[in-house]
């Protein structure tokens, strides 16, 4: 036995010598490759964003002569004082982040209680109730009787449910949970109920704490469903309604310049009609960095998170 | 089992399986419980707007409701098949899906290999965090980034141009440059993502399997071309079969928050959901819309089905249920 052990060992460390010393041209090639366009790639990634940010610093003038800017030529704050000193900014931001933290945290929960149940082997009921959740991704009603039950039967237009309540979850979100409880042992279960506990006990004590991982990923795409939302408003929050969500108030901003797209190279407009680039620019840093900001804490669950997802359900 | 016994048994399930139907339930109630805020929220989201379904066969009528509108059969849909409306727009959201499933795919096969190769661990998770980062953000800074590089006044793209003594380039009044334009769009905002996802199924390879074709004197090639690209296979084939499903849904935030109302650009970029959202919001003609959007489901329906079935049939491990 221990001689074995010792040939592999001996056989490893050749092996590992062999791969230090002898790295195939193919090898080499690839993996100059690997950076170059890893490189190239990643910059691309990051470069739009580099402009936005450069150019909401950038006073309108130089914007207006010479085009957007990586780097500000003259470099301005004035861009953030207006958009933080109006103060409807603040109250979007309000809005954003408690809509954020309730529909994540109240989402979360029920995610989790039914992607629970619906993976314990003995509930009788789960493939019935799998399928029911799983058929409303197969089919649907399409938006216009969404938006009419909506607004003329559950009364919701004007009203911030309407934006809460659809986010909650979705069927992926659910089959994602439930391959996730999947992996922990059914004795976990077991062994709880041996010791007399209750279904709900065991999820809260025993399997919660086991289920971090999923519980971070499938957050994150819940906080970032919610901060990143701006269609369910843009159907339900009309103008009577004065703080909107981050995004489509920024969406609001962007459409103020829909009627310069659609004239051509904006030929009909005065300068003074143009609403500033900087404004929109500085609107749009504002809204999109605290859930970039919030990424490298949840990194490490998330990379191992989403992998998971590409498992069967 | 003796035919006496089968008949006592027969005999004695109705009433056993009466009360273990209610003595089950009892059990587990807890667990449906559980279940019980997600089933409400499906019903009342889901289920709840399927009998509106009706309103694409009625001429819909504000103040009488869907159900006091009067039926019209299948004209709606007839107006909309006439016209050539559903052709173009069934045209333009499939064409550009197959655009992102087959290209999206490639690209993030690619990557991910290629990202495996990289030796350092600081460069691969500097550049993973760098490629995740245009999956965060929402569609409408997708729309503010895509703008203002491609602005005939102030783009990026043209500040190039005009330096290179080049003309100014006018993107949002060509409409035959956008079939490019969305893909690589697309691309930029959802590769990193996929490719993420392909490179932890790499990580996941048994590595003694890689070692083994290294000793047996494979190269780089071979290693990708034998041992990385079959290992990959079956995430490949999950992720290509739910986009699939989905080929007829079109990704409504992206070219909303891109083409928005310019008409201009309506015959190369008018997707199934962008008509059915101006129709429904702008124009308020929810018939017309509904029956778009039912023509839509019933074919994405057929077609996932249709998938399924058929791969049922040739590698069952790979069904989606």
């Amino acid at each position: 036995m221990s001689t074995r052990k010792e040939e592999k060992a001996i056989e490893k460390i050749a092996f590992q010598n062999k791969k230090k010393i002898k790295v195939g041209a193919s090898e080499m090639f690839i993996r100059a490759l690997g950076y170059i366009v890893t490189t190239f790639y990643a910059v691309c990634c990051v470069l739009p964003f580099l402009i936005i940010i450069g150019t909401s610093f950038t006073s309108e003038s130089v914007i207006r002569q010479e085009g957007v800017q990586l780097i500000p030529k003259e470099f301005t704050l004035r861009a953030y004082n207006m958009v933080c000193g109006s103060g409807a900014i603040w109250k979007s931001y309000a809005l954003t982040i408690g809509m954020t933290v309730i529909g994540t945290f109240v989402g979360l929960m029920i995610i989790a209680m039914t992607g629970y149940a619906l993976q314990r082997k003995d509930y009788p009921y789960r493939n019935v109730i799998s399928f029911y959740i799983y058929f409303t991704s197969l089919f649907s009603a399409g938006l216009a009787p969404y938006y009419l039950l909506m607004t003329q039967t559950y009364h919701l237009k004007d009203n911030y449910l309407a934006v809460l309540l659809p986010l909650l979850m979705s069927p992926w979100l659910i089959i994602l949970m439930k391959n996730f409880i999947k992996q922990i042992p059914h004795e976990i279960t077991e062994s709880g109920k041996i010791d007399g506990a209750g279904d709900m006990t065991i999820f809260l004590h025993l399997v919660l704490p086991m289920i971090k991982p999923a519980l971070a990923t499938i957050g994150l795409f819940l906080a970032l469903g919610y901060w990143n939302e701006w269609y369910q408003s843009s159907l339900f929050l009309s103008s009577k309604v004065t703080v909107k969500p981050l995004q489509y108030t920024l969406y609001e901003i962007v459409n103020k310049l829909d009627q310069l797209r659609n004239s051509v190279a904006g030929q009909y407009v005065t300068v003074a009609d143009i609403p500033s680039e900087s404004i929109k620019m500085a609107n749009a840093v504002l809204a999109t960095g605290p859930i970039i900001l919030l990424y490298p804490f949840v990194q490490k669950y998330f990379i191992s998170g989403i992998t998971v997802g590409a498992v069967k359900g | 089992m003796s035919g006496n016994e089968k008949a006592a048994v027969s005999q004695a399930a109705p009433a056993l399986n009466k009360r273990t139907w209610w003595q089950t339930f009892k059990k587990y109630r807890v667990l449906t419980l559980m279940c019980l805020p997600a089933i409400v929220f499906f019903f009342a989201f889901n289920y709840m707007p399927l009998p509106g379904i009706y309103v694409a066969f009625v001429k819909y009528n504000y103040r009488k409701g869907i159900f006091g509108s009067p039926f019209v059969g299948l004209k709606n849909f007839a107006f909309l098949a006439k016209s050539g409306k559903l052709l173009s727009l069934t045209r333009n959201t499939v064409l550009y899906n197959l655009a992102f499933i087959i290209l999206g795919n490639v690209l993030a096969v690619f990557i991910s290999i290629i990202l495996n190769e990289v030796q350092s661990r600081w460069f691969k998770k500097v550049s993973q965090s760098m490629i995740l980062l245009p999956y965060f953000i929402s569609q409408v800074l997708v729309g503010i980034l895509v703008y203002s590089l491609l602005n005939y006044d102030t783009g990026f793209v043209n500040s190039i141009r005009t330096s290179l003594g080049l003309d100014r380039w006018q993107p949002y009044a060509d409409p035959l440059c956008w079939p490019w334009l969305m893909v690589l769009i697309y691309l930029w905002q959802n590769t990193g993502y996929n490719s993420v996802v392909y490179f932890a199924a790499i990580c996941g390879i048994d590595s003694e399997m890689i070692e083994a074709s290294e000793v047996d004197g494979a190269n780089g090639f071979q290693k990708i071309r034998y041992i990385i690209l079959p290992s990959l296979k079956p995430t490949i084939v999950i992720l290509l079969l739910f986009a699939l499903g989905g080929i007829v849904r079109g990704n409504f935030g992206l070219f909303y928050n891109i083409i928005g109302t310019n008409s201009l650009l309506y015959d190369t970029t008018d997707i199934i959901e962008t008509y059915v959202y101006r129709a429904t919001m702008t124009d308020f003609n929810f018939s017309t819309a509904s029956a778009v959007g039912l023509y839509q489901s019933l074919i994405g329906f057929a077609i996932v089905m249709l998938a399924n079935f058929t791969i049922k049939k040739i590698e069952p491990d790979y069904s989606l249920f």
